[in-house]
This record gives C-alpha cells, structure tokens and sequence, in this order.
C-alpha cells in the first residue's frame, strides 16, 4: 500500500556521476516528502542539492541498484519516466537556457505540444497560465525583451499549464535581482496554495528557505539535518561551516553572543531581532 | 550592428503583404525569380518593374529600405553587367578593342541584366521586410513537409531553426559581453592588421563556444524535463492559415505570368 500524501519516496538514493573519481553525489539519501508541502533543500556547491532534484524527475542515468524513487506512488524507472515527469515541473537556473520558445506563448506551450493535446486545449490552458503568472500581456514577447524574473516567471507559466502536483526550483531565484526574487517566491507561493502542489526549493539563500515548511540540509551527498526552518536557524554558525549564507539576524546574533550578551536561542526575522534589540532594556 | 544585419530587416506592420501567410510569400518570392527569366524584350521588364513596384507600395513600406537593400550587391551586379556589356555582339558596334566590343546587343542585355539584379533583390527584401523570421521559419517547415516521405527530420530541423533564431539575441548579449571583459583585460579588437584582428577574435570566439555548449546542455535538460521526446507525436501551437488575400496573390502571380508569356519575344 502506498500512502497517497506521501508524494515524493526516496530510499537508498545512490548516485555518482560517470568518470568520478571519490565521493559519489548521492550517498544513502533517505526522504519522504508529503503533498502540499513545502521543503527547502539547502547545502553548499557540489553537495548533491542539483542531484538530488534532477534524480527525481529521472534526469540522470540511474541504475537498479541505485536506490528507488517513487513520485505520486509511481516507482522511477525507464518505462514510466515521462509519466514521472508529467507529475513535476522544473524551474532552473539560468532563465534565458530553459526558454525554449521563440515568444513567451510558445515557450509555454512547448510542454503542451510536447504531450500532443490539441491546439483548441492549448490555447485555454496558455492563457489561463499567462494570467496566473500575470504575464498576460506579454504573450507575444520575445524573450530578449523580459527581466530575469518575468522569464522565470514564464517558466513557471509553462510548468502550471501541464498541472503537475509538484514544482521543483532548482536555484531558480539565483540569477534574479532582489525584485525578481521576490516576484518569482510570490508566484510560486500562490499557486501552491490554489492547487496544494507541493514545491522543493533548491536554494542558497536562506531566506527563501525560512518561508519553507521543512529544511533539508545536504552535505556531500549526505543528508545531515531535517527540521523546521526555526529548529534549523538555530544552528547559527555552524550553517557557514555547512557553505551557507546566514542570515543577517542570525549573524547579528552570533555577533552579539560574542560579546557576552544572552541572546534568545529561537531563530528570530530580522524584525522580531529589532523588537527584542529595542525592549532588551526597557523595564516596561 | 550585427543584430540588424541578422534580425532588424523585418519591419513590422499590417499591410496587405504583411497579412499574406508566409508560406504563399516564400513560394511566390521563389516563383516571381522564376518567371523573371520569362522577361526578355522591354514590355516584359516594365511588367514586371510595375508589377515589383505595386508589391512595394502595397507593403507600405519605403522605397529607400528596398534601395538599401540593393546597394550591398552592387559591386557584383556591376561586374555581371560589364560583363554583359563588353561580351555580348550583335546589332550596331559602337566600339571594340580586342575582344572587348561595345555593341547594341550588349548594351541592351546590360540593361536587362541590371533589371533582372534589381527585380530580384526588390522582391526577395519585399519578403524579409515583411515577414517575422519566426513565420519565415514556420513555411519553410510547411513546406518541408512533404520530404517526411523520405524520413527527412522536418520536425527537429523546424525547431532547431526556431531555437537558432530564439539564441541570436542571448548569443549577441554575451558576445558583447565577453569582448567588453577582455577590452578590459587589454584585447584590442579591430586594430592592427589582418592577421591581429583575427588573433583578437580567438580569445572572443573560445569563451563563447565554451558557454554556447554549457547553454546547449542546460536547454537539452530543460526540454527533457519538459516532456520533449523528439517530433513524432508534438502537436503545434503556432498554426498557419490561408486567407483569402493568399489565393488572391496567387491569381495575380498567375496573370503575371500569362501576360509575359504573351508578351515576350
């Protein structure tokens, strides 16, 4: 019996990049990921984060006896992978190298004509995906004429239009600026709550990983912790020796400890700091 | 500069020609060069030139871009007409020396020579001014078609073309991009002679064909992920339709013709 909330099974996950020498990229993964959630995966370069998200929409060259990886109750395996892939949705890095399409519609409809449905449907679901992505009134944009974030934000257009129920961002807020950043999470944010997809982030900055329902952090290939973004901040400065930009708050934090002031353990927003700064001596 | 070259001759708009579907403007660019070689007396050259000249207005677009269009040819169209014009006997001679001859054939084989160059280049502007080189793309896979027959890959080839067009303004960017970040490493582009200039590009070309091939394989995944599995079984989004202007277009290329074919000598 397979659980049905449970969307993502990853047991015994092994992988090494053919011609490797040393360490493989994936040693022993063990993960399950419930519908509907939202889990950031964290870790510095060459920690398998890449791996792991490209492992499970069957992007890489897996064998038997790599381990298994069930996606909505589906085993992985040469047969089903394009069933898989129906199932989830992947935004990557660079916005200009997953733009398939000579305009924005055509880029998202590239997935729609992939699975052949006819132009009638395509034309529905393009336009309902444009508006929810508000990039309606771009549909006949090159793309050498959008922001990184509008791309990424096409991108995501193209993934909703084949309604998967999980989305996958593999850094895909790294190459933004702040605002693109910011329109690119919102986005994603709404739509997971209109259809409960479930979204994995693959991130660097810890931020978006603060809004997440559960962190992961990998470390050469391993898994080495797992808990809720407040259980995880609360590492401080450890993060860094784990290749990871702590935020601003907590690095304020370990600064402040370091000259002998008690500091609140729990992981605090910037803002939550700044209250607990300005009451520190107030006797109110 | 070079994107203008490539991409900025299309001039956007509504006229009559920019409506035509771009399959029948490729077919009948091809067939107007075609029949130009029906041409051979004066009366079939004004035909054609009012024919040529109507196609132009009715493109709204102004005659200098047409003008401008020939003027890079113009070296070879000259030569061809020289030699038209000193080859050619027959008729009145008004001059020789040697094997060179200044006759009234030749003048005249000049001058239609010089038409035809003219004609052709008008016409075949015509079609890149008014047609987006996406659709130019989307005829010559319509008009592919047929070779599926023969296992000819009309598909991937039609894609390829379309993410080759898509590529030229990213590539262009980076391009600008890594002559500006070796500019500032001391590369000095386009000074000294031949031989430096090009030893200049060698440190342009490396780093871009290094990123085009990273490019090609971040694309590859994404289109794998994407649920791309090779032409058969795709359906299209972008659809062509023929409209009633199209078969109209069709009748005048086919008076056209009936009318040189009743003139000529």
């Amino acid at each position: 019996m397979t659980d049905v909330t449970k969307i993502i099974e990853v047991e015994h996950l092994n992988f090494r990049y053919p011609q490797t020498e040393g360490r493989p990229a994936l040693n022993d993964v063990n993960l399950t990921i419930e519908q509907g959630e939202w889990v950031a995966i964290i870790g510095h370069n060459g920690s398998g984060k890449s791996t792991l998200a490209k492992s499970l929409d069957g992007l890489l060259p897996l064998t038997p006896d790599s381990g298994t990886i069930r996606v909505a109750g589906i085993t992985l395996s040469e047969d089903n992978v394009w069933n898989i892939r129906r199932q989830i949705g992947m935004v990557f890095q660079n916005p200009d190298n997953q733009f398939v399409g000579a305009t924005v519609e055509d880029d998202v409809a590239f997935g729609l004509e992939n699975i052949g449905l006819p132009r009638e449907e395509m034309l529905t679901r393009v336009h309902a995906a444009l508006k929810r992505v508000r990039m309606l009134e771009f549909a006949d944009r090159e793309p050498a004429r959008l922001s990184g974030g509008q791309k990424q934000r096409v991108a995501i257009a193209g993934i909703i239009a084949l309604q998967p129920q999980i989305i996958i961002l593999d850094e895909s807020t790294s190459m933004l600026d702040p605002t693109g950043r910011i329109e690119v999470l919102e986005t994603v944010r709404e739509l997971k709550e209109q259809a409960n997809l479930t979204v994995i982030s693959i991130t660097h900055d810890i931020d978006e990983a603060a809004n997440a329902n559960r962190i992961i952090i990998l470390d050469d290939g391993e898994i080495k912790e797992s808990g809720t973004p407040a259980e995880i901040f609360q590492y401080g400065e450890r993060l860094i020796e784990l290749g990871l930009d702590v935020p601003y708050a907590e690095r304020l934090k370990a600064a402040l400890r370091r000259q002998n002031l008690v500091v609140p353990q729990q992981y605090l927003t910037e803002e939550g700091l700044v209250d607990w700064l300005w009451t520190l001596h107030s006797k109110m | 500069m070079m994107n203008k070259l490539l991409l900025g001759r299309f001039i956007p708009g509504h006229s009559l020609v920019h409506r035509l579907d771009p399959r029948s403007k490729l077919l009948l660019s091809f067939y107007y060069i075609g029949i130009i070689f029906l041409a051979n007396n004066w009366q079939t050259y004004l035909v054609l030139f009012l024919f040529t000249i109507l196609a132009v207005r009715l493109s709204e677009i102004k005659m200098s871009f047409f003008i401008r269009g020939v003027r890079p040819l113009i070296w070879l169209i000259l030569f061809t007409v020289l030699l038209q014009v000193f080859f050619t006997r027959g008729g009145t001679t008004y001059w020789s020396w040697g094997p060179i001859v200044l006759s009234q054939f030749g003048i005249v084989n000049g001058i239609y020579i010089f038409m035809r160059f003219v004609l052709i280049i008008f016409m075949s502007t015509l079609l890149t001014l008014t047609t987006p080189p996406l659709s130019l793309a989307d005829a010559i896979e319509a008009i592919l078609k047929p070779l599926r027959v023969v296992h000819f890959p009309v598909y991937e080839v039609a894609l390829m073309l379309s993410i080759a067009l898509r590529f030229v303004p990213t590539l262009m960017d980076e391009t600008e991009k890594i002559m500006n970040a070796q500019r500032a490493r001391g590369v000095d582009f386009g000074e000294g002679n031949l031989f430096q200039q090009m030893r200049a590009v060698v440190p342009l070309l490396i780093p871009l064909f290094v990123s085009s091939f990273n490019r090609a394989e971040d694309l590859a995944t994404a289109m794998e992920a994407r649920g791309y599995q090779g032409g058969e079984g795709r359906s299209k989004y972008r659809v062509l339709v023929w409209h009633a202007i199209d078969s109209w277009s069709v009748v005048g290329f086919a008076i056209l013709t009936v009318i040189l074919i009743w003139l000529r000598a």
